[in-house]
This record gives structure tokens, C-alpha cells and sequence, in this order.
């Protein structure tokens, strides 16, 4: 039985101290010892992208990280977006435009997605499909992905020209 | 999947880091950004028994301008470097080389020290750094040592580090007028490990190639500067550049070697076609200075 030893970190947005041992990764010690569902994990070794999450704002792969590093970082998952408007119009589209099968990969989708549109609000489909490249998908192919990212990016930048549209059900 | 046990400690001082890497021996790794050692011992291919965190060194995560040239600390992470515009006014190549590695997650927690530290014959920036004549320092509790980046890769994962010296910095010489610079891969898939890549670093005087740093990855145990292929580009001028002696002494001195996804025959014959585009693109003509 490995030691335990305390972690604090701020995890969405609430200061927290948790108990883990120091091999747990980060995107395990989300999803067992914190019960944060969202944050896949698929190959374990920072290829497939489903366990993406933020790291002091940035995108960043959970299962190449210890939680033990975590120590004074910021850690958002995507369910600290709850409320965010931009992830919330992604969610959306994602599914107008079925751009999920199984939704493995969707929470590492979105959050590498949410990012890109942060950076670049307009992106060419180009430029989607190379953000996205680092996330796989297993099943639903990836056009309707990158729609879903034009899509979205396309309603959030007729918001901001008119902030009155229609609210985000 | 799970990394084998092993302790973790955040030093706070070369000393400190001294003295655990000289008790542990072999069983203590550095971990700096952590994208290629995690994922070894997730599969056990690396199983240290202790772990130092150079994250709360101090001092080693700054970009400046020196009388030496371009400091980029050992713990600027790739984001960092595509995003400085002393990086992008200075050292143009590390700025055009960042996008080719890997994907923006990975580029979110990767640093530069850590990747050369590493030293993987299929990564970018070894091959950056020979183009760019880099010096890089080292630095353990007995003092600092420079060694430009020809004398620091020795072999596949091999460095001229020493137990218990770390990267501290990489200095870039500034980019002259004149320079003009280009990289450029072959890969299956985005951001994967190149089959076949290459770093120009091409100095012009008038319409003359005065100097050039022809540097490869992914063909051999690390990153190699083609020093015959170099020298016969010097002489030749902008516009009037015949490719052919240029690639013919390439083909003499490097011999790429086989890897898990390429026969040898497979990469020196793209390391060929990839070192024609890149002179095409650097040498055609057009007054671009950036590649």
C-alpha cells in the first residue's frame, strides 16, 4: 500500500486539500479520489487527449501529470465550466451537430476546443482540425467535430456584435 | 499503466538537488515538464525511485536578452517560447520550430530544458539548437559549465550532463541580418515524431550564402549538423543555387538508420527530398527572412 500525503491545489475555483498517494496521476486522482467524472482516461501515456483538462489555464493532459505536482495549481475540469457560456454553446452544438457517438473523447474535445476559441474567436476549419489533432475520437470521425467548433465559434461571435441573442438554453 | 512507486521531492536549490541525485544514484530523475518521463513510467520503461521537481527552482523560467544573446531558461515551457516576441524578433526558428511539436496540451506543459535533457533523436529542438549554434549551460552544486549544443548530444537519450547538473539556460546567439532560417518535417500525422526532419540556419552577404547550419533529426542516434552538405552550399548564389552538390555530400556523410516505422532506405531518401524543399524554400530568391 503506497503512503498518502496532501495535496492542495484549487480545483475549480475552491482551495481543496486531498490525500494521494505520489504515483496517482492527476486525471486519477480527478476521477477516484475527487469522484470528477468528466476527465477520461483512455491510453494513460498523453496520446489520445480524453483526459485533457486546465493547468493554470492552459489545456493540458492530466495522465502526464502527477496530482502530487498539482501542489498550488490551478485545476479546471469541465465541470468547473458549468454556467460558462462559451462551453456551454460548444456543448450545444457538439450535440445539434452529433458530433458524438460513445462521448468518449468529448470532454477532451470541448476543453481543447474551449481553448482554441479563447485564443483565436475565428478560426478556419484548418486551424480546428489542427487544435483538435492531439484528441482522438474512436467512432464518430471527425467532421462533425470540427462543425460543431465552426458552429459554435460562429454563434459566439454574433453574440458579441449583438449581445441581446437569444440566451443559451 | 501505473507508474512503479517512487518518492517526489520539489527542490529548492542545486545543493539540495546535489545531494539527493549523489545518495540516489541512478534510481533519481529529474522531472522538469514531464511529457516524455511520465508517460515512460507509465509504462515502466522508466521506474525512478525518487523524483526531483525543478518547479519551484528560481530563476530558471525567464526569457531575456543578454550580451551573449538570446537566455531562454531551462524551464520555459513551449507556449512560453511561441508566444515571446524576444523569442520571435531574436530566434525566429525556436518560434516556427514550436507548433511542429506535438499538440498544444502537450506544448502547455513541455519546456525546452527538459527536451534537450532528453535529448530524442526524433525531437525538434536539439536540431534546432545545433542550427543555431546554442550554448547551452549546466549547472550542479559544484559550478556551471557551457557546452554548445555540437559537444552536449551524445546518443539516443545520451547528454554530456553529468549526475546531479541540470540545464539551466540555453543561450541563443541573436539572429543576424542576413539569416534566413527554416524547418520542416516529415510525419505521418500531425504532431507525431518525425520520420525525417531538418533545421536550416542559412547567412547571406549580398547574394551569397556565407555560412550555413544544416541540422537533422530523426535519422540517427540524435540531432546532426551536416557539416560537408554545409560547405558546399557556401559560395553558391541566391537564385543560381544548384542543389546537387549540396545533397550528393549529404548523402555521403549521413546515414540515416532505421527506426520502428521507417527503413533506413525510406528516410535517406526523404531526408533528401526534405533538405531540396527546404533550400528551394530558403534559397529561391524571395527576400523572406523568416522560414
Amino acid at each position: 500500500m503506497d503512503s498518502l500525503f496532501p495535496v492542495t491545489l484549487t480545483l475549480n475555483g475552491v482551495i481543496a486539500t486531498h490525500e494521494v498517494s505520489q504515483r496517482t496521476t492527476l486525471a486519477d486522482f480527478l476521477r477516484q479520489t475527487v469522484g470528477l467524472t468528466a476527465t477520461h482516461v483512455g491510453c494513460e501515456h498523453g496520446v489520445c487527449g480524453a483526459c485533457t483538462v486546465f493547468v493554470d489555464g492552459r489545456i493540458a493532459r492530466a495522465c502526464l501529470m502527477f496530482a502530487i505536482q498539482a501542489e498550488g495549481r490551478d485545476i479546471r475540469t469541465l465541470e468547473g465550466f458549468a454556467g460558462d457560456r462559451r462551453m456551454e454553446v460548444l456543448q450545444r452544438h457538439f450535440h445539434e451537430r452529433n458530433a458524438l457517438q460513445c462521448g468518449f473523447c468529448t470532454s477532451g474535445m470541448l476543453a481543447t476546443a474551449h481553448q482554441l476559441l479563447e485564443g483565436s474567436p475565428d478560426p478556419s476549419r484548418e486551424e480546428v482540425r489542427e487544435s483538435l489533432s492531439g484528441n482522438f475520437c474512436r467512432c464518430t470521425g471527425y467532421h462533425a467535430i470540427v462543425d460543431a467548433t465552426l458552429d459554435a465559434a460562429a454563434e459566439l461571435n454574433a453574440a458579441t456584435v449583438a449581445p441581446e441573442a437569444e440566451p443559451a438554453c | 499503466m501505473k507508474a512503479a512507486p517512487f518518492d517526489y521531492v520539489r527542490v529548492s536549490s542545486l545543493d539540495e538537488l546535489g545531494e539527493l541525485a549523489a545518495a540516489y544514484g541512478d534510481d533519481a530523475q529529474v522531472i522538469a515538464g514531464g511529457q516524455s518521463l511520465v508517460p515512460a513510467m507509465a509504462m515502466r520503461m522508466a521506474r525512478p525511485k525518487l523524483l526531483l521537481d525543478l518547479c519551484d527552482l528560481p530563476g530558471l523560467a525567464d526569457i531575456r536578452l543578454t550580451p551573449d544573446g538570446l537566455e531562454i531558461g531551462a524551464m520555459v515551457r513551449y507556449f512560453e517560447l511561441a508566444g515571446s516576441p524576444l523569442v520571435a524578433t531574436h530566434a525566429p526558428l525556436v518560434s516556427t520550430a514550436v507548433p511542429l511539436i506535438a499538440h498544444e496540451a502537450i506544448r502547455s506543459r513541455g519546456t525546452l530544458g527538459g527536451n534537450l535533457a532528453h535529448a530524442d533523436p526524433a525531437s525538434e529542438m536539439p536540431a534546432v539548437m545545433l542550427a543555431l549554434g546554442a550554448v547551452i549551460t549546466v549547472a550542479g552544486s559544484t559550478g556551471a559549465r557551457r557546452i554548445p549544443a555540437a559537444e552536449f548530444f551524445i546518443g539516443t537519450y545520451e547528454t554530456a550532463l553529468r549526475a546531479g547538473e541540470i540545464i539551466t539556460a540555453i543561450t541563443l546567439p541573436v539572429a543576424l541580418a542576413g539569416r534566413r532560417v527554416a524547418i520542416d518535417e516529415v510525419v505521418r500525422r500531425s504532431g507525431d515524431y518525425a520520420a525525417v526532419g531538418a533545421a536550416f540556419a542559412i547567412d547571406l552577404e549580398g547574394e551569397t550564402v556565407t555560412g550555413a547550419r544544416l541540422a537533422f533529426f530523426a535519422v540517427c542516434d540524435r540531432a546532426v549538423l551536416a557539416h560537408k552538405a554545409a560547405a558546399a552550399l557556401c559560395g553558391q548564389r541566391l537564385g543560381e543555387i544548384d542543389p546537387a552538390p549540396v545533397l550528393a555530400a549529404l548523402a555521403q556523410e549521413i546515414a540515416p538508420v532505421a527506426d520502428l516505422h521507417n527503413r533506413a532506405e525510406t528516410k535517406r531518401h526523404l531526408m533528401k527530398v526534405l533538405a531540396g524543399r527546404l533550400l528551394q524554400r530558403l534559397l529561391s530568391g524571395e527576400k523572406s527572412t523568416h522560414g
